[in-house]
């Protein structure tokens, strides 16, 4: 039994598409009315949900306080359905840890923390369903959450995978390409100034080709921004005619 | 593009794990017709004709495309991948399901999908909006996707009419099953057979032999008898190998005797590593190479290997009687002792079926369409085939490949693939050896040559990046005559400090070969080009292996140099490598060389240069046979060809100058500098080439022949063994040294290529010398390419790539280039052999002095120096009354009826061609002297014999 082919001759991938094209996007902000901000993506079958509290005082010990900006404090969980196989996925296990500083990082870099000094920022990312990319669909929820609770950023922080087969580089992996076993980066972008805000790449990867995949994750990043600001657009079109009647 | 995908799920329940793939849908994707507005020419690549030229069929004499279902593909490959058929659609469902079922026969659809000429288009049908479908409640895969290719047909059919109403194109599909078709039919698909199509081709008549006979109902109508048990399922199989009742194996047919057979066990386990398979029945249908499960027999029925030589020589099919009588026959005459592991074969793991060559047995019957095939390899059992063309095909060599083994034939189903030529005929035996020998011989391929540099070509400024001009330099190549892949070139000047500087410059053919594309794939897989007798099989494009890799003499060349530094007594000072860009001023033949050195009129840069280089080499030579280098000798021959009908006219063994040696040296030492740089910067993949020091078992042979010619023979280290055999002269026969020697050669291990941090035994035992790879021929060895590109990181002048540093990929390499080395040196060895026999048939019979090299226990190995020929006399024949044989493994001697041969004495023997079997023409030695009654000829009938034929002189015998 051969393996499964992740790009046929003809150049389309496992589930149809071409290898620049991204999954079936779709996105809500302002899912949860206690939260002062929350979103809602889908991008093709990994789903997740993104809340954030604050900025408000910090909470606990207040000697994490920083003195000119604000904290930000990542958690990521994911749900025990969120797989194929049904896993309890206890709290502060190694991955969601290392999930949460990821995002924490990328958030660092693109919200404006020093306007908010001695205080506290909570973005909490839950995965409902995963079928790979998990962290970009995490970075793009919790961007329209942060948003939505109108807390000031450089820009938009929009996220996506590349992986790199027989010589091209495909964007958006799904789990069947990322089960694959091949190189996977994963890019955190800021388009407006094309500045990264993270990178991560698995598996060893010539670096000859490393310029390849990265202009394929960063352009996905950038369509990804398309839609990330036509939700927003919307949302708020929707906002002020309630606002306005 | 976003908004043209439809969101679907596919779910695929199975165990315990749900999972949930996405599948989007497209209306972006191509039909393929080059005409059609709709699509817009969506599709890019190999496409379908717009017009299809007319394949003048009976059945449909419109023109249309051909769209084939699974088993088809699978099963009739052999016609599609003929030049009649064209402009056929490969579904995207079905090159799936041939990719999960046969790998091979994947493969090549593929190639045969990437080849222009073809017009065959991949339509991508399971992610267009229109074509793709769901499988429906109770429905079971299989039936899904015939459901799915009947969709698609019907598709292609609406769509193409759309395209234009008055030009009737169509798609016809191609299925060979019966309710699938009726179906079809019925949803108003032309549909057919590919029987009944490839009937239907009148231009074609010699397509319905490549057709697959798979038509089982029929051959269960002619014989209901079964022969064979069934063979179990792999499932069972696997259960069993692992509860330890059957045991996994490969499959070798005995040579000798058609109904015997043993299985190599895989594993580790020194017990029962072989079984013996005896018995029709007990082989149960495998085939030489293949892999299967054997069930262990009870001891009680085990038997002995016969010792009866049997060749299948049935005639008719219902003869399995006869066979068992056969059988019984063997196992008679059976001693206790001998009794081995007997056991049967219960089913297939692994069919290892490839294409055989061989020749038609045409049957008796006239009118008749099913042949045998007897392939040339005895190993494999003679097929049954089905062709028209019989009378056509008798005489030449053909080849055929199996299809199945049903369970109630004697022999298996095959079909008749493609016809050689005639036996005998120069340009078939050699396609025949290269074909045995698994050579990849066919013509390059578009993509590969592709990747040729455009001519006309010149060095451009991009080129001489990284790159040193040594156009000044005297440098001149030495070849033997006729050179035209040229890949080394030498030069030797003094510097101003009383030093010299000595430069050995081979073809920067990395410069051209870049990794990773096609031209490097093909060159990998070749590994080595192939020198036969009259021809030369290239392992890179002739642009590159005769024009712009050959380093020409007065034309501006690429190449990349290693430069020493020596002083006067070649020791090395400094060593320097450098990609490089030379003019060569000559290209020498060895003898023009030495002429040049010897001559004392001739005082130009090139002759001093020469000069230069010769005194250094000498030096070097000396300093390596004191380390403990073998100098070693086998008879090596060379033919002097008719220029018209390339018929070898003489033969003569091949001369050594003091000029050979010298390129030898420059290269040897130029190869060990590389090694050592390599190693040094990459420890763990660079790319060697080791020669084991051969057990000291191997060396018995020799030891106990110098013996008995009361010569010593040491084998403790290298250079005890060169010393020795240096010493071992005898002064009444000066050509003992040599014969010593090549005895000597056949003790030695194969050298193979290796990677270094896979091993850590580096050494050299031949060369003495603790590392070396290969480096100065890069455009007739693939190794040497790997070892340019790991020179050049190591030097900085290119760039590295992934599988470069990956020692599993290179050990993979090696893997296959000692295959393809091993091969390539068979087939060598077998066109020597044909061009011996092509020779001595010109020649008729001729009686020579031979020496003998081996004495076996009913033959001995003789030696004949006029042409380095090899030939065992045998003293039992079949017919006749045997000999009083007494053998004594001690000294190494045979004594019969009173005279006693030892190893090295002179004998004189006859030399005929032994036709009486076409595939397997042999050269056949008879004694002459001594004189022995009742076994050798007397001479003056070979004398009288002179221009007789082979099988006068068996006549004659009687």
């Amino acid at each position: 039994m051969a393996g499964l082919e992740l790009l046929s001759d003809q150049g389309y991938r496992i589930d149809g598409r071409r290898a620049g094209e991204l999954r079936k996007i779709q996105a809500r902000m302002g899912v949860f009315a206690q939260a002062d901000g929350s979103a809602y993506i889908e991008q093709g079958n990994t789903k997740a949900l993104a809340v954030v509290y604050g900025p408000h005082e910090i909470r606990g010990s207040r000697s994490r306080a920083l003195p000119d900006r604000a904290l930000v404090n990542c958690q990521y969980s994911s749900a025990t359905f969120s797989t194929g196989e049904r896993k309890r996925r206890p709290h502060g296990d190694r991955k969601s840890c290392e999930m949460g500083l990821q995002l924490r990082q990328t958030f660092e870099a693109a919200i404006l923390t020093q306007l908010h000094p001695r205080s506290q920022i909570d973005i909490y990312v839950q995965v409902l369903q995963a079928d790979g990319g998990t962290y970009a669909a995490c970075v793009n929820a919790a961007t329209l959450a942060v948003m939505d609770a109108g807390i000031p950023m450089r820009d938009f922080v929009c996220a996506c995978s590349a992986g790199f087969v027989d010589g091209t580089a495909l964007s958006d992996l799904s789990h069947v390409e990322e089960a694959a076993g091949g190189p996977q980066l994963a890019l955190a972008l800021l388009p407006a100034s094309g500045q990264i805000a993270l990178l991560e790449m698995d598996s060893r990867l010539h670096e000859d080709h490393l310029e390849q995949v990265l202009e394929a994750a960063a352009q996905a990043a950038r369509d990804v921004h398309t839609l990330l600001d036509r939700v927003v657009r919307q949302h708020v079109q929707e906002a002020s005619i309630l606002l306005g009647d | 593009m976003l908004k043209s995908k439809t969101f679907l799920k596919k779910t695929r329940a199975g165990g315990v794990v749900k999972i949930v793939r996405e599948h989007y849908l497209r209306d972006d994707i191509g039909c393929g017709a080059p005409a059609c507005a709709a699509c817009d020419g969506a599709h890019a690549g190999p496409a379908l004709e717009s017009q299809p030229r007319d394949q003048a069929s009976s059945l449909c004499p419109w023109p249309h495309y051909l769209l084939p279902d699974t088993n088809v593909l699978l099963h009739q490959i052999d016609v599609l991948e003929d030049p009649a058929i064209r402009n056929v659609i490969v579904l995207q469902t079905v090159l799936q399901e041939v990719r999960n079922r046969s790998a091979p026969i994947y493969k090549r659809i593929r190639d045969v999908t990437n080849n222009q000429e073809k017009h065959f288009y991949t339509f991508t049908n399971e992610h267009h909006k229109e074509t793709y479908i769901e499988q429906e409640q109770g429905e079971n895969a299989n039936d899904r996707n015939d459901r799915a290719i009947r969709v698609a047909a019907k598709w292609y059919n609406e769509h193409l009419k759309k395209m234009s109403a008055e030009n009737q194109l169509q798609v016809i599909l191609i299925t060979n099953d019966k309710k699938n078709k009726e179906k079809a039919v019925e949803e108003g698909i032309p549909a057919f057979t590919c029987e009944e199509y490839v009937k239907s081709l009148t231009a074609n008549p010699e397509l319905i032999d490549r057709l697959a006979c798979l038509s089982e109902e029929t051959n269960e109508i002619e014989s209901g008898k079964i022969i064979f048990s069934e063979h179990l399922p792999l499932s069972k199989l696997q259960q069993g190998i692992k509860s330890g009742s059957y045991l996994q194996g490969t499959f070798r047919a005995s040579r000798e005797n058609y109904l015997e057979a043993t299985v190599w066990i895989h594993g580790d386990k020194e017990e029962e590593k072989e079984i013996l398979i005896q018995g029709l029945k007990h082989l149960n249908r495998a085939i030489h190479e293949d892999i299967v499960a054997v069930e262990l027999l009870p001891k009680s029925q085990w038997v002995a290997p016969s010792s009866v030589v049997l060749h299948d020589e049935g005639e008719n099919e219902d003869d399995v009687e006869r066979d068992e009588e056969r059988q019984l026959a063997l196992k008679t005459a059976v001693s206790e002792k001998m009794l081995r592991p007997t056991g049967r074969v219960v089913g297939i793991i692994k069919r290892n079926w490839r294409p055989y060559c061989g020749m038609l047995s045409k049957s008796g019957i006239k009118e008749s369409r099913r042949h045998l095939f007897t392939p040339a390899d005895k190993r494999i059992p003679r097929i049954r085939i089905e062709t028209r063309q019989a009378s056509t095909l008798e005489g030449r060599r053909i080849i055929v490949a199996v299809d199945g083994w049903p369970r109630n034939s004697r022999y298996p189903n095959g079909h008749f693939v493609k016809n050689l030529g005639d036996v005998g005929e120069k340009e078939t035996e050699t396609e025949v050896l290269l074909l045995e020998h698994d050579v990849p011989h066919q013509p390059f391929s578009q993509a590969v040559l592709s990747f040729l540099p455009k001519m006309p070509w010149s060095i451009t400024e991009n080129d001489m990046k990284n790159r040193e001009d040594l156009r000044h330099l005297c440098v001149c190549s030495v070849d033997p005559p006729g050179c035209t892949d040229i890949d080394d070139a030498l030069h030797c000047r003094e510097l101003s400090n009383g030093n010299l500087e000595v430069g050995v410059h081979i073809a920067d053919v990395s410069h051209f070969i870049r990794p990773g594309n096609a031209l490097d794939q093909e060159s990998a897989r070749r590994g080595t080009t192939v020198y036969l007798c009259e021809k030369r099989i290239d392992m890179v494009p002739e642009l590159l292996s005769s024009n712009l890799c050959s380093l020409r003499s007065n034309v501006d060349r690429l190449a990349f140099s290693c430069i020493w530094e020596m002083n006067h007594n070649a020791e090395i000072l400094k060593t320097r490598f450098t990609k490089s860009v030379i003019n060569s001023k000559a290209s020498l033949t060895y003898a023009e060389a030495q002429m040049r050195i010897d001559s004392a009129a001739m005082n130009d840069d090139i002759t001093t240069s020469l000069r230069g280089l010769n005194k250094l080499a000498k030096i070097l030579k000396k300093g390596r046979i004191e380390k403990g280098a073998l100098t070693l000798s086998s008879p090596e021959v060379r033919f002097h060809m008719d220029s018209e009908t390339h018929d070898p006219i003489d033969l003569q063994t091949k001369e050594l100058r003091e000029t050979n040696s010298m390129v030898e040296e420059f290269m040897l030492l130029a190869n060990i500098s590389v090694a050592k740089k390599i190693h040094e910067e990459f420890s763990e993949h660079a790319l060697l080439r080791k020669h084991p020091a051969p057990p000291p078992s191997n060396y018995e042979i020799l030891v106990k022949a110098a013996k008995s010619k009361n010569l010593e023979i040491k084998t403790d280290t290298a250079k005890s063994l060169a010393d020795s055999l240096d010493q071992a002269e005898c002064p009444d026969f000066p050509y003992l040294n040599t014969l010593l020697r090549i005895l000597a050669t056949r003790c030695m291990m194969q050298a193979v290529y290796f990677c270094s941090g896979m091993d850590n035994d580096f050494h050299h035992y031949g060369l003495a010398s603790p590392i070396y790879t290969h480096f100065t021929s890069p455009i007739r060895r693939y190794a040497d390419i790997i070892v340019h590109r790991l020179l050049a990181v190591a030097i900085g002048a290119d760039s590295t790539y992934p599988e470069l540093t990956d020692k599993h990929k290179l050990s993979d390499i090696c893997k296959n280039l000692n295959f393809r080395h091993k091969m390539a040196q068979y087939a060598q060895r077998a066109s020597v052999a044909f061009h011996t026999q092509l020779f001595f048939k010109s020649k008729g019979i001729v009686s020579e002095e031979a020496y003998i090299l081996f004495v076996r226990k009913n033959a001995i190995v003789v030696l004949i120096p006029k042409y380095g020929l090899e030939g065992t006399v045998f003293f039992e024949e079949k017919d006749k009354p045997k000999p009083q044989l007494t053998y004594d493994d001690e000294i190494p001697s045979l004594r019969i009826e009173g005279t006693v041969f030892h190893v090295f004495d002179k004998v004189k023997v006859k030399i005929t061609l032994d036709s009486s079997n076409l595939q397997h023409q042999k050269i056949r030695m008879a004694l002459v002297e001594p004189q022995i009654p009742g076994i050798n000829i007397p001479p003056e009938v070979s004398d009288m014999d002179l221009n007789g034929s082979g099988r006068k002189k068996r006549k004659l015998d009687k």
